[in-house]
């Protein structure tokens, strides 16, 4: 197993690929702690999944834009396993309006959703890290961060954004044993994209090398190299998981 | 990471980054064919490496900028071991000087073995894989290929001429489920950084993130990672790994 007796933390872990990336962490022999904001029963779920398999989980209720709230999930990660290897930085929202219609509203939402949370959890959960000189650092982006989106300027300036704080956060921390990287998939296989037009769908699919979207368990796969003690050599690089479609 | 009943075809497998490969690959049960062009004994090195933990490795001599290698590469795992899963390029060659000293046959050997030593195997390996619809083609590129290097501009042309034929390559292969990404390191312990002067790798070493160079078999585990199940929904990639020196491109 890669990541034997470690521990991690993945926010948004209640479903979708936050859902896949905290099941696999697991299978891969990590501790997990299950961060959600809303659906409680989801959460308990993926828990029971995960002890089910044999591995070991906790979830925990945060809103992960809150300052205290972060705290207390570095503090319950801290009680409970006395460790922390991992941070994956998955939680996030996206409210669809071309920007003539953005209000500044949405746009403070998908900023503090996506952006501040990552800058949050990661200054949280340095100190944990720094004082055992090891840690992995993997947020995750979008290819609407580098390739831009239609009626996306709040999620794909987010999501930029991010790989400019995992960047700089990388060359702040490299030389302690710390790695920060970024995970960009395109569309994949989650109820995020229900919501996008069948039109759309389908042009998406036919312009994907691969004409198909990715799953869940492919976003977790990347995450869980990235995660590992096999990445030690690679720090501020952004992974993109788009089945060949833009080729970033 | 299990490889087991896969084949793999590695160029440049006796020393560096592509031994690295080899022994991974084949640590972790693949069956590997390897070709070195002129150190022997590095190469029966590799092989006892890999015999001595149990693997199944062989390898012969050859040269990955003659036309005729990929073909008989891939004739030789196949007719070993009768199918092709991977497929890495590690051969490389490299030198040292600026451009007004740099010869026409300096110029056209490192293209014929980085970048046209690509085309030669994959090319071969193709139809191997678009028969069982599988395949993972990984081509070693450089940092050099985004970010320049003083002193390599042949070496950063190949490189660079790597990744573009990687992601052409990716889209035309993704129909039969073959995945073909490359893998760019930046400063390595191998001898290649043994050609570069001492003035140039400190300013190279200031500007990595992680002061540090990297060894190959972190390399290696990018390139094992991108040839497995893992990376189904990857290609068309490039991989930097780099300790944090350029994250750009």
């Amino acid at each position: 197993m890669l990541l034997q007796d470690q521990v991690a933390i993945v926010t948004g872990a209640s479903r979708g690929i936050g859902r896949a990336v905290a099941v696999d962490l697991a299978r891969q022999g990590a501790s997990v702690l299950i961060n959600y904001q809303r659906n409680a029963t989801a959460a308990e779920e993926v828990v029971a999944d995960i002890r089910q398999a044999g591995g070991d989980a906790l979830a925990h209720r945060a809103d992960v834009s809150d300052e205290s709230e972060v705290a207390g999930i570095i503090e319950a990660t801290l009680s409970h396993w006395g460790r922390l290897d991992i941070l994956v930085c998955n939680a996030g929202a996206t409210v669809d309006a071309p920007l003539m219609r953005l209000k500044p509203e949405q746009w403070h939402h998908v900023i503090e959703t996506d952006l501040t949370s990552a800058f949050l959890c990661c200054r949280a959960a340095l100190p944990a890290m720094r004082s055992r000189q090891y840690g992995r650092i993997i947020t995750m982006g979008s290819l609407a961060g580098l390739a831009g989106n239609v009626g996306q300027t709040s999620y794909a300036a987010a999501k930029a954004g991010l790989v400019g704080l995992t960047r700089a956060l990388a060359r702040e921390v490299a030389a302690e044993g710390i790695t920060a990287n970024v995970v960009a998939p395109a569309y994949i296989d989650t109820d995020f994209i229900e919501n996008v037009s069948p039109a759309i769908r389908e042009w998406a699919i036919n312009t994907i090398a691969m004409r198909r979207f990715g799953t869940t368990d492919e976003v977790a796969a990347a995450v869980s190299f990235l995660a590992s003690p096999r990445s030690s050599y690679i720090t501020g690089h952004v992974l993109t998981l788009d089945g060949g479609w833009v080729m970033p | 990471m299990d490889f087991t009943g896969q084949v793999a075809i590695i160029t440049g497998g006796s020393r560096g980054i592509g031994r690295a490969v080899v022994c991974d690959l084949a640590r972790r049960g693949a069956k590997v064919l390897f070709c070195y062009r002129e150190r022997g004994e590095a190469a029966a090195e590799t092989l006892a490496i890999v015999h001595n933990a149990g693997g199944v490795a062989e390898a012969v001599q050859a040269d990955v900028s003659d036309p005729t290698t990929g073909t008989a590469l891939v004739q030789a795992a196949l007719e070993r071991w009768g199918r092709l899963d991977i497929l890495v390029n590690c051969a490389g060659h490299v030198g040292y000087g600026p451009m007004e000293d740099m010869s026409t046959a300096r110029w056209r050997n490192v293209i014929a073995t980085n970048l046209t030593g690509v085309y030669h195997t994959c090319r071969a390996a193709l139809r191997p894989m678009m028969q069982r619809r599988y395949g993972r083609i990984i081509n070693l590129s450089a940092l050099h290929a985004s970010g320049g290097f003083p002193g390599q501009a042949d070496y950063s042309a190949a490189t660079a001429g790597v990744q573009g034929f990687t992601r052409s390559l990716a889209r035309e292969a993704a129909a039969w489920s073959i995945t073909v990404n490359s893998v760019a390191p930046g400063f390595v312990e191998t001898e290649m950084l043994d050609v570069i002067p001492g003035e140039i790798r400190a300013w190279g070493e200031g500007i990595i993130a992680m002061r540090r160079t990297g060894r190959p078999e972190e390399v290696a585990a990018a390139v094992v990672f991108l040839a497995s199940s893992m990376a189904s929904y990857i290609t068309g990639h490039t991989l930097a790994v780099d300790g944090g020196w350029r994250m750009a491109g």
